[in-house]
């Protein structure tokens, strides 16, 4: 094997629970983003346009549609004969099989793969940001304070500082101290989840943590380095970057693509974002079709009117469907006269005729109150939702679902269907 | 593997106008996700066939740039692959390919360390789906030494472009008129054609010994009487597309539902695929009856029209029944009615650019980049 000056592990394994029916049955890397790509997309782009070509993907929460769309990484020419991309479930050894327990425990179980490319940095990611970054001058930054450990942190506001892991650093840079979700912070840097260690002390600090349970980046490696006196860094990243952990951010993050001059803008020709994609025809716009203010991706037909939505490849909105404000994905058919306002649907989902989603008032949701916080309507894949339903706010619905399901064709603002996956 | 495929991607031609200043027409893009070499291409894969080699001169830049990799058809693998053959200087000969049967005759050697019985030759400028077994299979049960794919030609369509087919009752062909004014019949040859490769090789070397050069001529109609040649009926759709009126005619069927449906289902087309970003409407944007492709920018009103990739409309402009290939910059306000816009062209704010329904109008406006 050929020595990597620095390899990527990928931490794609997380379910996202916070996206409620959008991740019952697929990763949260795995979920579509930006009508064409899937969240796991920007970290894998970044990856290469930062000149990283091997990279670990660490799956384990419903894997299929990320191993599907990684395949063999030719999407980000990561098909390589050395390196590449290489995923890396969890597996069964002589002394039994564990499960990653926690991201530093999902690393240190692939020990091995790292070492094989004896790197002298390890770069850390987590699959569910959307970001562009240059990771190779955050490498230049770790080499030139001849750091042990840098961390990418951003400013965020104050009062939003007890949600994150916050960091206090000197006038160098180098940090002083943590807080993980502090009542009171003393700084406004967040951790961004990013991560580049000098190989020798990460492999040095999983093998003595390896006993640790649910061992974890934030919680015990970076403490781990912090009591040693090891040099660790903060490199201030200025770019636009989101966590799209909830239906709230996740919607608004799609939102801010369809901005004029976007902050984060998909159409520069430096730093460009790769996806799987398959030939498709262009989309076709029809004689009776209005767009406004959206991204509609290949393969579409539009017969109908989309204002400030983003429209994933095969979805067909038929004649006199209107869709304002909502994130349609792949493969999903909107039926003739139906009306959407500020949803979410999920891939191949069949949406009958004359059917209303979104209206009426805002109620708190009757299941799951921490997830559905949002006027959101939110459709789980393969849903099928029958002729003239009417569906409120803050609603989520998952299913193969027929009229006999809602009482008088309607589900209630607040309400939660879900017919499909025993398992939720 | 039954066959071995050939494509004959060499030609330029003078009916594309200026299209055909930058690209082969094997190049020309279609529909705003395929270039026409595609068609083929993935016609070959589909039909199973893994070995197939690609002749080039005419311009054969912009097609090598589309085929330097082979993946997107699935030929990047150890058996068989995709082979591009553009002419070369050997100690035995230093010509360009004087012929459709010289480009091969100047390849025999691929002929020969191939071990596929037969051979598909096809052209790189049709579009359509067609699964070549069935061609193969024709073949065999007519004992045919060579068959001719042909099809009815629309009533639209220029005949003196064509080869016009004259069969008997069991489908030997017993005339072939090539380019005539005017015929009897709209039955012609798509310039598919389905012969042994043993044959094949025999035929090239008296052909070249002879010094004939061309399959149609000195093939086809020459042996005609001598040997078995059938024409196989293809029904489906079919369109050449090296002539400025039916590129545009081709690339406009694409609007109509039902053609596009036939060539998006399976089996699928494939093409080399760019990553751009989704397509983006902007205040304004009013679109009727068009393709758009990934990464345009519409402020403007599009109708009747087909945008390939990263056309920027800019505010207050029109355009309608026109084609604008790849990289097009059209400015605030400018009007094109009925024009073939070449790619990278960049038409200024105001402008008109207006062509007819019989005429239509190619604009080639290439200044330089331009910047968003």
């Amino acid at each position: 094997m050929i020595k990597k000056e620095m390899i990527a592990m990928l931490l794609a394994g997380g379910q996202g629970s916070r996206l409620g029916v959008l991740t019952q049955k697929v990763a949260k890397p795995a979920v579509s983003f930006g009508a064409k790509y899937r969240i796991i997309d920007f970290p894998l782009s970044n990856c290469i346009n930062s000149g990283v070509d091997t990279v670990g993907v660490l799956t384990q929460y419903q894997p299929l549609r990320l191993n599907t769309h990684i395949g063999i990484g030719i999407p980000w020419d990561l098909d390589r004969n050395n390196g590449g991309v290489t995923i890396l479930p969890p597996y069964e050894n002589i002394k039994g099989s564990d499960w990653y327990s926690g991201t530093a425990n999902a690393i240190y179980q692939n020990i091995d793969y790292m070492k094989e490319f004896d790197p002298d940095y390890v770069l850390i990611l987590s699959g569910d940001h959307i970001y562009k970054m240059d990771y190779e001058m955050l490498l230049d930054y770790h080499k030139a304070n001849n750091a042990d450990v840098t961390i990418a942190v951003m400013q965020v506001p104050i009062q939003e500082a007890k949600r994150f892991g916050i960091v206090v650093t000197d006038e160098t840079g180098r940090i002083t101290e943590f807080q993980e979700k502090p009542e009171e912070p003393k700084s406004d840097l967040a951790s961004m989840g990013i991560y580049i260690f000098k190989a020798d002390l990460l492999f040095q600090a999983l093998e003595e943590l390896k006993d640790v349970p649910g061992c974890d980046f934030g919680k015990h490696v970076i403490p781990y380095a912090h009591e040693k006196g090891k040099r660790i860094f903060a490199y201030e990243f200025n770019g636009y970057w989101k966590d799209v952990g909830t239906l709230q951010s996740y919607w608004e993050a799609n939102m801010e693509l369809i901005d004029i001059v976007p902050e984060f803008n998909l159409y520069e020709e430096f730093w460009k974002i790769y996806t799987k994609q398959d030939t498709l025809c262009p989309q076709y716009v029809g004689n009776n079709a209005v767009i406004e203010r959206s991204l509609v991706t290949k393969g579409t037909e539009i017969y109908g009117t989309v204002k400030n939505s983003v429209i994933g490849s095969g979805v067909t909105i038929e004649e006199g469907a209107e869709v304002y404000d909502s994130i349609v994905m792949e493969g999903t058919v909107i039926g003739a006269g139906s009306k959407l306002y500020k949803s979410i649907v999920a891939e191949n989902t069949v949406i009958g005729r004359n059917c209303e989603i979104g209206i009426g008032e805002y109620r708190e949701n009757a299941v799951d109150s921490r997830v559905y916080c949002s006027d959101l309507a939110v459709i789980g894949e393969k849903t099928v939702i029958p002729y003239g339903t009417k569906i409120g706010k803050n609603t989520a619905v998952w299913g193969v679902t027929t009229a006999s399901d809602y009482q008088d064709g309607m589900l209630p603002g607040g309400g939660y269907l879900v017919k499909a996956g025993e398992e939720s | 593997m039954k066959a071995l495929g050939i494509i004959l991607a060499g030609g330029g031609s003078k009916r594309m106008k200026e299209l055909s200043n930058l690209r082969a027409v094997s190049a020309m893009p279609i529909a705003g996700s395929y270039r026409a070499i595609d068609f083929t291409l993935s016609n070959m894969s589909n039909s199973h066939i893994q070995r197939v080699g690609v002749l080039t001169q005419f311009n054969s830049v912009s097609l090598n740039e589309h085929l330097n990799s082979s993946k997107w058809w699935d030929f990047g693998r150890k058996q068989g692959g995709l082979f591009v053959f553009s002419p070369t200087i050997t100690s035995q000969h230093s010509d360009w390919y004087r012929g459709t049967a010289d480009s091969l005759y100047q390849n025999l050697n691929f002929l020969y360390r191939s071990h596929e019985p037969y051979v598909i030759i096809t052209s790189g400028d049709g579009v359509y789906k067609m699964d070549y077994n069935r061609v193969i299979e024709y073949h065999i049960e007519k004992k045919a030494d060579i068959t001719v794919v042909c099809t009815n030609l629309c009533e639209d369509e220029d005949i003196s472009r064509f080869g016009v087919v004259h069969t008997a009752e069991d489908g030997r062909i017993t005339e072939l008129e090539e380019k005539p004014v005017d015929s009897s019949s709209r039955f012609v040859s798509c310039g598919i054609y389905v012969i042994r490769r043993r044959l094949l090789i025999e035929m090239l070397e008296e052909c070249a010994a002879e010094e004939r050069y061309d399959i149609v001529r000195d093939i086809i109609i020459r042996y005609r009487k001598h040997k078995r040649i059938y024409a196989y009926n293809f029904e489906s759709y079919w369109s050449n597309i090296s002539s400025v009126e039916s590129y545009y005619k081709t690339n406009m069927d694409f609007l109509k539902s039902e053609i596009r449906n036939y060539f998006k289902g399976a089996p699928e087309i494939y093409s080399k695929v760019y990553d751009n970003p989704p397509a983006k409407y902007n205040p304004g944007a009013e679109v009727k009856n068009s393709l758009i492709s990934g990464g345009c920018i519409i402020n403007g009103k599009v109708e009747n029209s087909i945008l390939f990739d990263n056309a920027y409309v800019g505010d207050g402009a029109v355009v309608r029944n026109s084609i604008v290939l790849g990289d097009v910059y059209i400015g605030d306000n400018a009007t094109v009615e009925n024009c073939i816009i070449e790619s990278r062209s960049t038409l200024e704010n105001n402008s008109r650019y207006i062509g007819s329904p019989e005429e239509i109008k190619v604009v080639v406006e290439i200044l330089g980049e331009y910047s968003l």
